[in-house]
């Protein structure tokens, strides 16, 4: 009997499949739930920048109260992370505003709210200038080449300095979790990227072993790095609240706490030097990184790296000396928010591009042509690219679709700037990131069909439905078919976390596998039938990297990432003289990221990564006075409104990647990396000098009193 | 989160002389209107009462009438009332203006006119268009009635020359003779705080008023003598710069307001004249 | 206190200062209205008072007093917006979602995309750009019989988008 064809569903806008809920309300996020004999917690945090503890006195009735400090925490006091610098506590030495000291919890938000806790402090020196910061957390150097001949062999030499600030999240959903005792051990639900993460740090904290501590993820209102390592200070404080209490604990931060206290992107001055010949080829690149990673080393180490390895964006260049260093300084630690250090150094390297289009008197379309990677070029790291390159691809796509170069010339002298920003991400974790993570997926047989069980998370980006999709397609069963499971470590594998661009690519790709070899046991059969006949079957597979990729990483060089996606960045601006307000008029996104498993919701990265890098490049300032963000509240630290936001055209270009499933490379971080420097290069087009983000009216000001509107071009 | 409120007290007047008898207390309580910055005060802790008075269903108070040729705006009306209002659109169009750009629909669906008033402000959108309009604010207490001249309101900071027992019950704004015109340049395009914001009358007699960039909303009248004079913009531009004192802050720096300041009262004079200023 | 909620008239008892919004969560069980911020500025919990979109978080419990207030929960699935926020991506993580969908409930049918934007102004979204939030819009005013010169053309572009 012949199977009626089914239509495929990779490829398709297939509805998101938790949308029902979250357009009803009924999706349950944390705050959403209860439990039984639940207490509210409320963390007593340092109000100075650095100092040393000298006495804690409690100015309320402590009835009804649990207090949890340092002494409380039965296994290590620390936040488990690359490097166990952080106290999940502080004991005597707080490095930062907002360093979490106390705990308390209460069945009453009033008495809570009412508790007050009177804090001494020795005052410390902070430290706030990352340039003057004794404390380096990592260092890292890229060379290729020689930098010293290749400058010799250049016509002339551009140097900038270029600066980027720190940028919040702003997830709509701030940070919460909700730990309930269980047994000897904890449960901790919450709204998250990473259960095991999580699930790692507790252990470590509370000194139990992994199968007393239990990490699910509830509904996610949005992450984008900022839940990525954070939820493992939230969710230690409420377990051991809850362990002490021995009653469930909620712990939300509302907006404010969450500002002021959780993670931000790493603030960064990026120096270039760069040798060029007169027709615009590059022939030496220089660049000098420092990033500031506040008071804890958390993931600053792998922001760097990252930073580093997509410092000469998407460019060929024999010669190259990439040095960085990230350093401590007296504020909250910085850490993961989407492109994790690429938009930083890529913001400076298409901005530096500009410029040396400006000095040679060069069309800015035609440095990018004569410099970007082609199939056969090597990267600063010596990583030869392949047939999955894009760069020039793309390139003359958004050219072509905004008739680039007749509309700059129009434009030109006029109240609206065209610019571009051609740029790249690395798709996975750097080098040998993914082997080490060694993640595990897996794929159970249902009644209907199967259950997809692995550690990703649904954080908005749709995972759930492609992950589904991609699943369906390869065992030839309908999307009803599959079902998700919610990520709880009691009841997934670990796949690893839901960062880096990783999720469809990787994860999608080992759970592709698993229905290949689940197909294959089937062996034409109903899942129904082969239940029957030979009972469960759960296939589990591991992560294997494609052939060919090896990465060094005490020297740098290699194959930094198993592939890379490509995307050119159009921004039109208009201006206004008598505000010097910049105002976005139209965005255009060309994009290449292997292929869409769902378009709809492939342009809803674009469109929102893109929204997110307006918000940086031209309205999102953290202001920090003493080690505090002074601005942390959502009237002062401000995201894009509707108003803000011009029409975003997207365009998906399509290059299937061999190792990814379908075709599949990631699109999560990529949108981001390219809005900035696209939007600061047509305010250049304006003949407005900026180099610095946030573009703000008063900086443009600022610079068109120094240097007028006109740029002027240097021999 | 979730206001801390079982120790406060919440009195609802049946009518304004009930409201007027509350206020007239030793511990009078807060007269609540639109409360849209109310919680925000509250957690920040720059509200420091725990006796609320409800003013919002005394519907008396939000009437929107022309009496004798004197608009007279009742101090509940919202911003969201003020937009659609016909007769304010026609008369005071400049208010209209104001109001659309004033936080967003659901600000401006509980946000008062009184309370833009009351709140003292600097920036608050809706003040500029009251100094120029030349306002008389309508204030009452069991003793009576009293009528203040809007730009003789603020006495400082947040300051005002109410008493505590008073309620603003509605505003009057005699016929504007002139253009009116207005500009707000707020941190982003919607949703935002006025780093500089100005309304200005061009006639006979021009009127231009700030906000932002003083301690109070205020009038510049050696500005608007200069422009009266048919002096040219650079010297109505100089003298502006004696009348405003801004300072740097979160949101913006002095140096800018100051510019924009400038730029906004030349662009005023530009849109509103017949070419270019007499120099 | 006596209000209508949703189409029924409920007697709820709460402190008159409470928050709408944490009467709607908790007295009432409602929680699909969000709090983003407290503060009126992120409009995730924005509801219907009386058909204006309001920032449930500064409105007062005393001031609804016989007033009617419409909350996600009480367009029941059944809103043209729902479905269309569904197939057009207007819902990324859905934190904003039901405030959105409300405040685009109360705009009138025939908005133009301008008025669009304006009438959401006072809700963020981090997660979609609002492209999506506006196809969506624009294909539930189809399916109401209304809609103007919204940005449909955005939509085939998209599907044309993809080059081979």
């Amino acid at each position: 009997m012949r199977r009626r064809a089914r239509t495929p569903v990779v490829g398709r806008s297939v509805p998101r499949r938790e949308g029902l809920e979250k357009v009803t309300g009924a999706a349950r996020y944390i705050d959403d739930l209860s439990f039984p004999g639940m207490l509210h917690g409320l963390t007593v945090r340092s109000t100075v920048p650095a100092g040393e503890i000298q006495s804690i006195r409690f100015d309320f009735d402590p009835s009804g109260f649990t207090i949890v400090d340092h002494t409380d925490i039965p296994g290590r006091n620390v936040v488990a992370a690359i490097v166990d610098d952080q106290p999940c506590l502080a004991e005597r030495t707080v490095r930062h505003v907002a360093e979490p000291i106390v705990l308390l919890a209460h069945e009453s938000r009033e008495r809570l709210a009412a508790a007050k806790v009177h804090i001494d402090y020795s005052p410390g020196t902070p430290v706030f200038d990352p340039a003057a910061s004794k404390e380096t957390l990592k260092a890292i150097t890229i060379e290729k080449g020689d930098v010293g001949r290749g400058f010799d062999a250049a016509d002339v030499i551009v140097e900038g300095e270029y600066r980027v600030g720190h940028q919040e999240h702003v997830y709509i959903e701030p940070n919460g979790v909700i730990a309930v005792p269980s047994g000897s051990g904890v449960t901790v639900y919450g709204s998250l990227q990473c259960p095991y993460f999580v699930h790692k740090a507790l252990k470590t904290l509370l000194g139990l072993p992994g199968d007393k501590v239990r990490v699910v993820q509830t509904e996610t209102g949005g992450g984008f790095g900022g839940k990525e390592e954070y939820p493992s200070i939230i969710a230690g404080h409420a377990s051991l609240l809850a362990l002490k209490s021995g009653r469930p604990v909620k712990l939300v931060y509302d907006r404010s706490e969450d500002m002021l206290a959780t993670t931000k992107r790493h603030p960064g001055v990026i120096r270039h030097r760069s040798g060029v010949t007169r027709d615009g080829r590059l022939t030496a690149l220089a660049i000098d990184v420092l990033l500031d990673g506040g008071a804890y080393t958390t993931l600053s180490p792998v922001v760097l790296s990252r930073a580093l390895i997509h410092a000469c964006g998407p460019y060929r260049c024999d010669n190259v000396r990439v040095t960085g260093r990230v350093v401590m300084t007296n504020t909250p630690p910085n850490g993961a928010f989407r492109g994790f250090g690429a938009p930083q150094t890529q913001f400076a390297m298409e901005v530096q591009m500009e410029r040396i289009a400006e000095t040679l008197g060069l069309d800015p379309v035609r440095v990018r042509e004569v410099n970007a990677l082609r199939a056969g070029d090597t990267t600063a790291t010596g990583q030869r690219i392949g047939r999955d390159a894009s760069a020039l691809r793309v390139l003359g796509e958004a050219v072509r679709r905004t008739d680039f170069r007749r509309r700059r010339k129009a434009l030109a002298g006029t109240n609206r700037g065209l610019g571009l920003a051609l740029f790249l991400h690395g798709a996975g974790f750097t080098g040998s990131g993914e082997v080490r993570l060694a993640s595990k997926a897996s794929l159970e047989l249902t009644g209907r069909g199967a259950r997809i069980r692995v550690a990703n998370t649904e954080i908005g980006q749709g995972a759930r439905t492609t992950l589904a999709q991609i699943v369906a397609d390869t065992l030839g069963m309908p999307i009803d078919a599959i079902e998700v499971s919610q990520p709880d470590t009691a009841r997934v594998p670990d796949s690893g976390p839901t960062v880096a661009s990783r999720t469809c690519m990787v994860v999608g790709g080992i759970l592709e596998q698993c229905a290949r070899e689940m197909k294959r046991q089937l062996a034409g059969m109903t899942p129904r039938e082969y239940l029957r006949r030979h009972g469960p079957l759960v296939v589990t597979r591991q992560y294997e990297p494609p052939p060919g990729i090896s990465f060094d990483e005490e020297t740098y060089r290699g194959d930094a990432y198993a592939t890379f996606a490509w995307a050119c960045d159009v921004a039109e601006v208009g201006f206004d003289p008598v505000t010097y307000e910049v105002r976005p008029v139209k965005m255009t996104a060309v994009q290449e990221f292997g292929r869409p498993i769902n378009p709809v919701l492939a342009a809803g990265q674009i469109e929102g990564g893109t929204a997110q890098g307006l918000g940086y490049a031209l309205l999102e300032e953290v202001v920090m006075l003493d080690g505090r963000m002074a601005n942390a509240q959502l009237t002062n630290y401000l995201v894009p409104t509707t108003r803000d936001t011009p029409p975003i055209d997207v365009v998906m270009v399509e290059n299937r990647y061999r190792h990814g499933p379908f075709g599949a490379k990631g699109v999560g971080e990529l949108p981001f990396d390219g809005a900035a420097p696209a939007i600061v290069n047509a305010i250049r087009h304006l003949g407005i000098d900026i180099r610095d983000l946030p573009a703000t009216p008063e900086r443009i000001m600022e610079a068109i009193d120094r240097g007028g509107r006109g740029i002027r071009r240097k021999a | 989160m979730r206001t801390p409120v079982s120790a406060f007290e919440h009195l609802e007047p049946r009518s304004l002389r009930d409201a007027l008898r509350l206020l007239n207390d030793e511990r009078p309580p807060v007269p609540m209107a639109g409360c849209t910055d109310l919680y925000v005060s509250l957690k920040f802790g720059t509200l420091g009462g725990t006796r609320f008075l409800n003013l919002w269903n005394l519907d008396e108070l939000r009437r929107i009438r022309v009496e004798r040729d004197i608009l007279s705006i009742g101090a509940l009306a919202t911003f969201g009332q003020l937009i659609k209002s016909p007769v304010v659109q026609k008369r005071l169009p400049s208010l209209v203006a104001a109001a659309r750009e004033i936080g967003a629909v659901q600000i401006q669906n509980r946000g008062t006119l009184g309370g833009n008033i009351v709140n003292a402000s600097p920036a608050g959108d809706a003040l500029p268009v009251l100094a120029v309009a030349e306002a008389t604010l309508v204030l009452r207490s069991l003793g009576g009635t009293r009528r203040v001249p809007f730009t003789a309101f603020y006495t400082g900071y947040r300051q005002t020359v109410m008493r505590p027992d008073e309620l603003l019950v509605a505003v009057e704004i005699p016929p504007v003779e002139g253009t009116q015109w207005f500009r707000k340049v707020g941190t982003r395009a919607a949703q935002a705080i006025a780093k500089v914001v100005m309304a200005a009358v061009r006639a006979p007699r021009p009127r231009v008023a700030l906000g932002s960039v003083a301690p109070t909303v205020v009038r510049v009248p050696r500005t608007e003598a200069v422009l009266a004079s048919g002096g040219s913009i650079e010297e109505a531009q100089a003298a502006l710069q004696t009348e405003i004192h801004p300072i740097d802050d979160l949101r913006s720096t002095a140096a800018y307001r100051r510019r924009v300041s400038a730029n906004l009262l030349a662009l005023f004079w530009r849109q509103t004249g017949q070419g270019e200023p007499r120099a | 206190m006596r209000f209508n909620l949703n189409g029924k008239t409920v007697d709820v008892r709460a402190h008159p200062m409470a928050r709408l919004l944490d009467v709607l969560r908790e007295e009432c069980g409602l929680t699909g209205t969000k709090e983003g911020c407290g503060e009126g500025e992120c409009g995730a919990c924005t509801v219907l008072v009386n058909g204006e979109a309001v920032n449930a978080c500064l409105v007062p419990f005393g001031q609804v007093r016989g007033a009617s207030i419409v909350t996600i929960e009480g367009l029941r699935g059944r809103h043209p917006l729902q479905r269309a926020f569904v197939t057009e991506g207007g819902s990324q993580c859905g934190f904003c979602t039901p405030g959105t969908i409300m405040a685009a409930a109360a705009l009138p049918k025939h908005a133009t995309l301008d008025e669009v934007r304006t009438g959401l102004a006072g809700n963020l979204c981090r997660c979609t750009g609002y492209s999506a939030i506006y196809r969506a819009i624009a294909k539930a005013q189809l399916a109401q019989g209304g809609g103007t010169t919204t940005t449909n053309r955005k939509r085939n572009t998209r599907r044309q988008g993809t080059i081979r």
